[in-house]
């Protein structure tokens, strides 16, 4: 309850004696103005003045984009060289010009320059779409003062501090404006700050009485004044300035303040003046880059580049090392190798240094190899992800057709960790329930109205065992029209018939009660329907239920509120004014808010609506009538999973309410620290001695398909953790209907509602209640592992309240809590605060060490959502808070099934079987050129042709690896969802373990030495052709190069088991690449060409050596993964293997 | 309502459609059991007959290799090799006997195979000009020849290590008095010949420094003729290699005894290499090499062994 309730500025602050002058701060911190942090001036409606013009505050032109047109090219090109990869290739660029490079340079340099421009581009697209945004923003148009009688329209991007501006109905504030007036007469004004704070219900602010009066151009143009503020700043509830007007000061507070980011409703227009402009707005202040998310799989991937480099440096140094002693042998007398001219040779290749020969020989080996690191894997992954995001905004099996959402992965970043989740941390309300509150049953009177059963209680009905005669749960569209939030049905008392029910006179004042205790405001919509502005959706329930039974509720002004009743004697509709005088507010500590009205008999009433523990207490003797049935009903309401509310009513005579009126007026005036609690003294002081009408209930609907959801999730061994802020009751039922806690798991249930608390509690000393609490809940969490321990067949439920977990969590006892919770299949926190959720969710991450989730809808959640490793918010009723900070956002909890078990296993596969490839291909590249050099004494002479190996990585291997990490899939969509254990190799991370990457680089080494000794003692010594000629060089490099590019994309056709016509044609069509590549390569002339020149159309392409040599090597390297994958899969098969046999 | 269902259905058909939903029609081939046994048994049908086809080839080739690096250094000056071969006083044409074991078909090919000898090496691949080769003197930039580029301010042509370090030995074959006619044209490249080697580019100023590299060549002949030194300038891939000398263009009966006259003036002893004189036939698949059919028939068989025992293992744990 307290969760809808969080709004602390409410809409009851429109009647005109609710105080809308509470002094904002206390006068000290008015004080500080002028002072540092302090200074800001705005002179009102003078934005050209010589004194603004001087203090040159920034313009309203707001940007968001990361990059300039200016700054674009130095800065993403410092973002791309943080990698270290990155440095490593531009520093071998850069040498690769030197005499060092065993290559030429140009053949290195563009392959860099293509990786590089590909992420630049990538990011310079992003950028631009940000752009876009702002561009949108920056031109929308607000009407101005010009100064010379009139208001006239410019761009946002335009608007100066001290502007005065004119926002109409509908319409977002340009910047951060000082409200002067509104379109209501006292300067009241009403804003939706959903993009601020995520909180959907609207808010009021309150123009000061001296500026509310300037309402036309006419006074508009006369309007003069200064305000003196804080700097700008980014917290949004506070605002400290003092307005200068007519020679008074006035302190301006964060009522008179209108936000940019929020909208104005309900109000036709508002005059502001522009205080803080673009950046300096609060919305902007607030903005920064959220946490950057990594995946387990790139830091892993970090950690292999780094096995890779300490390979790199192992291989060079053994080539260097060799280098040195050969070299060193040449310094003989008569020359050993003369033909090398050791006699007059440069330092590279100095026999008489041989130290310092091998050392730059190790940096020339260092570039050489360094073709096993694989420079395009960053960028490949990174397209790989945009496009996998792609395919998960597309996803129609996502896609809520009722609110048209489509699922949105705002991160591309971490596709992968979907499918390795292990634990699932959910909000409740709006995520596993709709936070759409239906009335659905009421007790007046100790009688209990409302047919049908809700879905817990036909899930409680199941688990009981009783058999139902026929399915009743209640189905919004089985009789009648439906209307939103309302879902009553008795014959008893709907069409009037109350009247003639035996408590008809209760009933009457129970919904007048219903229709009147409420702050909600009335609506007219074009089609003359009456909506409701209520800031929660159960008072919108309470206020929807009275306007059906009869009781519409459709006038709110400052002191009234009118009702259409139907009036029992005469049958027909009446108008009744009910006179408001107070209106107590609900605030999470009383938990009841009253009314008190004059009837239009002028009969002094106070009704009252709360909690049950509140207002059972608060009955007075001769109103206790029905206390043990209605009691008893809202007993079986909240097992049913209902939320229940007391209603009691109470008359109050003219003398003592006045007195009491009386002194409630000077409280409300007062000023000081205590005010608050002295206006709660008060309010109890009247709130006593009620008479009991009855109990609402309203259901909290489930949302569609999170049973089920939740089974699939459950069976694919994700832990699932509800944190919310429901009472210990419902949240377990709601546990049971959407089946997190299911028949024969045993509940341990950890709580401090016990009766030796209670105790202590009223006896209000903190010390000795912490130390119990303590003590008590420490004995719990030893009795429930000693529970756990006897009983390992039995699945374990835990239940924790707030006030437990706050205990639990303490460091000492965190641990032990941390391995009972660890040891139950499931964990519902119930009454747990959104600071707590964040803790937990911390807890969870750190403690398990594997990938959390977390979901939510609301502002509430969004700690959570930032906490762990991923957060989807749910894109709801709730406003996009939640959305705006999470990495996925989905229309509803049920497609959270189709995110992780489908997109989320595809991605992680896909990545995980991308990456493992990425090593091999370049292992097997690379270790082709060292076994090349251990046959050229380590010279460091590359085998191939340089622009063989400078397109190796961008050209013929590329596209296919692309191609599995986009689109492979081991089995369908819907087989996924079949079989949700599959989701295991994920969350096991079976297909990144250190094992297979070894595996695959073993596999990358074992081809390479296959390939090299295969080919050279194939195609050398002898003639390779019948016309005598034998293999040089050139060809030599060729056929290996040939078998290379055949290996890797042949493997790759091997171990992926999906093949569309994209797949086909990257792979086949990349060794297609190949051998076109050779045909223009080799008859561009000979001066670019060098050693390629005619190599294949003249020498290779006619001998069938080379052809057979190429498919034999071919061949011979698959057959080593062939065998291991033929055995695996038949002897000891993964889920997915398992799956796909059965397929077949 | 049927409208938009209709149209909704309608783009449900198209390829783009099914394309974002990642359902676009696709082969996904299981390895089943039969599927593993059917292609090791393929795999090793195929590999076994080709391997057998490859070394029935490799057989049919005559092969007659001569190693004559230690047997041309006359028995006095075998302890210091390298002095030998580096004092031109010394005469240095030997005769060696090649017995034909089997019938050699023309043309028959003659190579001469250096051992442990790096044209792979990194400096002294690069240490040419292709531009120089084809464009001759009028080319300047030959930085990359180096330390043989230059000769009292003059160019070299051809520059570099490879062109200075060519090989000299010649062979002459007498077959029953008779000199046997040894064609020394197209041995090298067509395309090296045409388009890197350059027709009106001669030698200038070559083996004309203090320290005397390899061969000489004639300085009135244009290099795109001097078909030595093309074969020469292929450098090897690897330490041990053949280079093509010339074919002999008439057939060889068994037993006959061929005489090989031989200038023996290549320096090879200063690093230990061998030097051989080869003569072989052709065949389809080139010269004579067991290890590719060899190669063949070990996949095949391996292929077979493995079919066999999957199908064992999978008939003893039968799921």
């Amino acid at each position: 309850m307290a969760r809808v309730r969080k709004s602390s500025i409410h809409l009851s602050k429109l009647c005109s004696f609710s105080c809308c002058c509470r002094p904002p701060s206390t006068t000290d911190e008015h004080a500080r103005i002028g002072q540092k942090g302090y200074s800001r001036v705005v002179y009102c409606n003078e934005p050209d003045s010589q004194e603004q013009i001087r203090l040159n505050y920034r313009g309203n032109y707001v940007s968001t984009t990361k990059y300039t047109a200016a700054n674009f090219i130095p800065k993403s090109l410092f973002e791309q060289f943080r990698r270290v990869a990155n440095v490593y290739f531009l520093v071998v660029a850069c040498v690769s010009f030197s005499p060092l490079a065993p290559y030429s340079g140009p053949s290195i340099v563009v392959p860099l320059i293509i990786v590089i421009g590909a992420t630049m581009a990538k990011e310079g697209i992003e950028d631009w779409h940000r752009r876009i945004q702002d561009v949108e923003a920056n031109n929308r148009q607000v009407e101005v003062y010009d100064g010379n009688g009139s208001f006239k329209e410019i761009k946002w991007k335009d608007i100066c501090v001290g502007d005065l501006v004119k926002v109409h109905k509908d319409e977002y504030f340009p910047a951060d404006l000082f409200l002067l007036s509104s379109g209501y007469q006292d300067g009241v004004c009403y804003v939706e700050t959903m993009n601020l704070d995520g909180e959907t219900n609207l808010k009021s602010k309150h123009a000061l009485g001296v500026t509310s009066v300037i309402r036309d151009v006419e006074t508009v143009k006369g309007f003069r004044a200064v305000i003196k503020c804080e700097d700008p700043n980014e917290h949004l509830y506070s605002f400290i300035g003092t307005l200068y007007y007519e020679c008074q000061q006035y302190s301006l507070s964060p009522q008179q303040i209108l936000l940019r980011g929020s909208k104005l409703k309900n109000t036709d227009y508002i005059y502001g003046v522009v205080i803080f402009t673009g950046h300096d707005t609060k919305v902007m202040q607030n903005a920064m880059d959220p946490p950057s998310k990594r995946t387990r799989i790139e830091r892993r991937m970090d950690k292999i580049i780094y096995v890779l480099f300490i390979t790199l440096i192992l291989v060079s140094f053994i080539g260097s090392l060799s280098f040195g002693i050969e070299t060193k042998k040449d310094n003989g007398g008569d020359y050993r190798r003369w033909y090398l001219r050791p006699d007059s040779t440069t330092v590279f290749f100095d026999p008489r240094r041989p130290l310092v020969a091998a050392f730059l020989h190790f940096l020339t080996g260092l570039m050489l190899y360094g073709y096993l690191i694989p420079i395009s894997l960053y960028v490949s992954i990174e397209i790989c992800k945009v496009l996998q995001s792609i395919f998960i905004n597309q996803d129609q099996a996502m896609y809520d057709e009722q609110t048209e959402r489509p699922a949105h992965a705002r991160t591309s970043n971490l596709n992968e960790e979907l499918g390795q989740v292990y634990t699932i941390l959910s909000d409740k309300t709006g995520t596993l329930t709709c936070n759409s509150m239906e009335f659905v049953k009421c007790s007046i009177a100790g009688t209990a109205y409302g047919r049908g059963m809700t879905e817990v209680e036909v899930a409680l009905a199941r688990k009981s065992g009783e058999i139902l005669d026929e399915p009743m749960a209640i189905d919004a569209v089985e009789s009648g029209e439906y209307v939103k939030g309302f879902n009553f049905r008795d014959e008893r008392i709907m069409d009037g018939k109350w009247m003639d029910e035996p408590h008809s006179d209760v009933i009457q004042k129970f919904f007048r009660v219903l229709g009147t205790c409420h702050t909600a405001v009335p609506e007219v919509t074009e089609s003359d329907q009456i909506v409701y502005e209520a800031e929660s959706a159960d008072e919108a329930a309470f206020v929807i239920a009275a306007r059906e039974v009869g009781f519409q509720f459709f006038v709110r002004d400052q002191t009234s509120i009118q009702l259409h009743e139907l009036d029992p004697i005469s049958g027909k509709t009446v108008d009744r004014v009910y006179e408001l005088l107070n209106v107590l507010e609900f605030s999470s500590a009383r938990r009841r808010m009253s009314v008190i009205i004059r009837s239009p008999e002028k009969q002094l009433l106070l009704l009252a609506k709360g909690a049950d523990s509140v207002m059972f207490e608060r009955l007075s003797e001769h109103g206790r009538m029905f206390k043990v049935q209605t009691k008893e009903h809202i007993e079986r309401y909240s097992e049913a999973g209902l939320r229940t509310m007391v209603v009691a009513y109470r008359e109050l005579d003219d003398d003592g309410y006045k007195m009491w009126e009386q002194e409630y007026a000077k409280a409300k005036t007062s000023v000081g620290a205590d005010r608050d609690d002295l206006l709660d003294e008060l309010a109890d002081r009247i709130e006593r001695d009620l008479i009991l009408l009855g109990a609402t209930a309203v259901e909290d609907k489930l949302q569609k398909g999170v049973p089920s959801c939740i089974d699939k999730l459950a069976r694919a061994r994700i832990r699932i953790w509800v944190l919310t802020g429901d009472k210990k009751g419902t949240a377990i039922n709601i546990g049971y209907a959407c089946g997190l806690l299911r028949p024969g798991m045993k509940q341990i249930v950890i709580t401090l509602e016990l009766p030796q608390i209670e105790e202590l509690e009223k006896q209000g000393d903190k010390d000795i209640i912490a130390q119990a609490s303590l003590e008590s809940v420490e004995q719990q969490i030893r009795d429930g592992k000693s529970q756990v321990a006897k009983e390992s067949s039995t699945e374990f439920g835990l239940i924790i309240d707030g006030k437990s977990l706050f205990f639990a969590v303490d460091e000492n006892r965190v641990n032990c809590f941390m391995d009972l919770a660890m040891s139950c299949a499931t964990v519902i926190c119930c009454r747990s605060s959104p600071k707590q959720k964040a803790v937990v969710t911390r807890l969870v991450k750190s403690v398990t060490g594997k990938t959390t989730l977390a979901i939510g809808d609301g502002a509430n959640d969004v700690g959570m959502i930032q906490e762990a490793d991923i957060g989807v918010g749910i894109s709801g009723v709730e406003g996009m808070q939640a959305v705006m900070s999470s990495d996925f956002s989905i229309a509803q909890f049920r497609f959270l099934e189709n995110l992780l078990l489908v997109h989320g296993h595809w991605c992680y596969r896909r990545i995980a079987m991308m990456i493992c490839y990425f090593f091999y291909k370049n292992i097997t590249f690379g270790f082709t050129l060292f076994w090349f050099e251990v046959y050229a004494s380590f010279s460091g002479q590359p085998a191939y042709n340089d622009w063989y190996m400078s397109c190796y990585n961008v050209l013929f291997t590329s596209l296919p690896v692309i191609a599995l990490g986009v689109f492979d899939q081991d089995v369908s969509a819907s087989l996924c969802l079949e079989h949700p254990l599959l989701y295991q190799e994920g969350v096991q991370n079976i297909l990144f373990r250190w094992i297979r990457i070894l595996g695959w680089m073993f596999n990358g080494v074992l081809s390479s030495i296959i390939i090299f000794f295969l080919t050279i003692n194939s195609i050398t010594g002898q003639a390779f052709r019948n016309d005598g000629h034998v293999a040089d060089y050139s060809v030599l490099g060729l056929t290996m190069y040939t078998c290379v590019v055949l290996t890797v994309n042949c493997q790759m056709a091997l171990s992926i088991n999906y093949f569309t016509w994209i797949q086909h044609l990257f792979i086949w069509g990349s060794i297609t690449l190949w051998f076109i590549f050779l045909l223009v390569y080799g008859s561009i002339p000979p001066p670019l060409s060098t050693t390629a020149y005619k190599v294949f159309i003249e020498a290779c392409g006619p001998s069938i050596r080379f052809w057979l040599t190429a498919l034999l090597v071919a061949i011979t390297t698959l057959l080593p993964l062939f065998t291991y994958r033929a055995f695996q899969t038949r002897f000891r098969p993964m889920e997915h293997d398992k799956i796909q046999t059965r397929r077949s | 309502m049927t409208d938009p269902n209709r149209e909704r259905y309608r783009i449900r058909e198209t390829a783009f459609y099914l394309f974002t939903q990642q359902s676009l029609p696709a082969c996904k081939p299981v390895l089943t059991p039969g599927w593993v046994i059917t292609i090791f048994l393929f795999m090793g049908l195929i590999f076994i007959p080709v391997g057998l086809v490859t070394l029935r080839a490799s057989h049919s080739v005559v092969e007659i290799v001569d190693r004559y690096d230690i047997e041309c250094v006359p028995e006095s000056s075998r302890i210091d090799k390298i002095s030998y071969i580096q004092d031109d006083s010394i005469p240095k044409n030997c005769s060696r006997f090649m017995k034909v074991r089997k019938y050699m078909k023309a043309p028959i090919n003659i190579y001469y195979q250096l051992d442990n000898y790096y044209q792979n090496h990194r400096r002294y691949v690069k240490s040419r000009s292709d531009k120089q080769l084809l464009h001759g003197r009028k080319y300047h930039d030959t930085s990359s020849c180096q330390p043989v580029e230059l000769n009292n301010g003059q160019p070299i042509v051809p520059c570099g290590l490879i062109a200075w370090s060519l090989f000299n030995d010649s062979f002459t074959f007498i077959r029953e008095r008779a000199e046997l006619k040894v064609n020394r044209k197209n041995i090298a490249w067509k395309s090296d010949r045409d388009h890197k080697f350059g027709k009106n580019v001669h030698p200038f100023s070559f083996q004309n420094g203090t320290l005397i590299g390899g061969g000489k060549l004639y300085p009135k002949i244009p290099l795109s003729d001097q078909e030595d030194l093309i074969v020469w300038m292929r450098t090897s891939a690897l330490p041990s290699f053949r280079k093509l000398y010339g074919r002999i263009e008439e057939d060889l009966d068994v037993d006959d005894v061929i005489v090989v006259n031989l200038m023996n003036n290549y320096n090879t002893y200063s690093f230990g290499g061998k030097k051989k004189l080869v003569l072989s036939t052709s065949s389809w698949l080139g010269g004579k090499n067991n290890f590719l059919g060899h190669a063949c028939i070990i996949v095949g068989c391996s292929s077979l062994v493995l079919a066999i025992v999957f199908t064992l293992l999978h008939l003893k744990y039968r799921r």
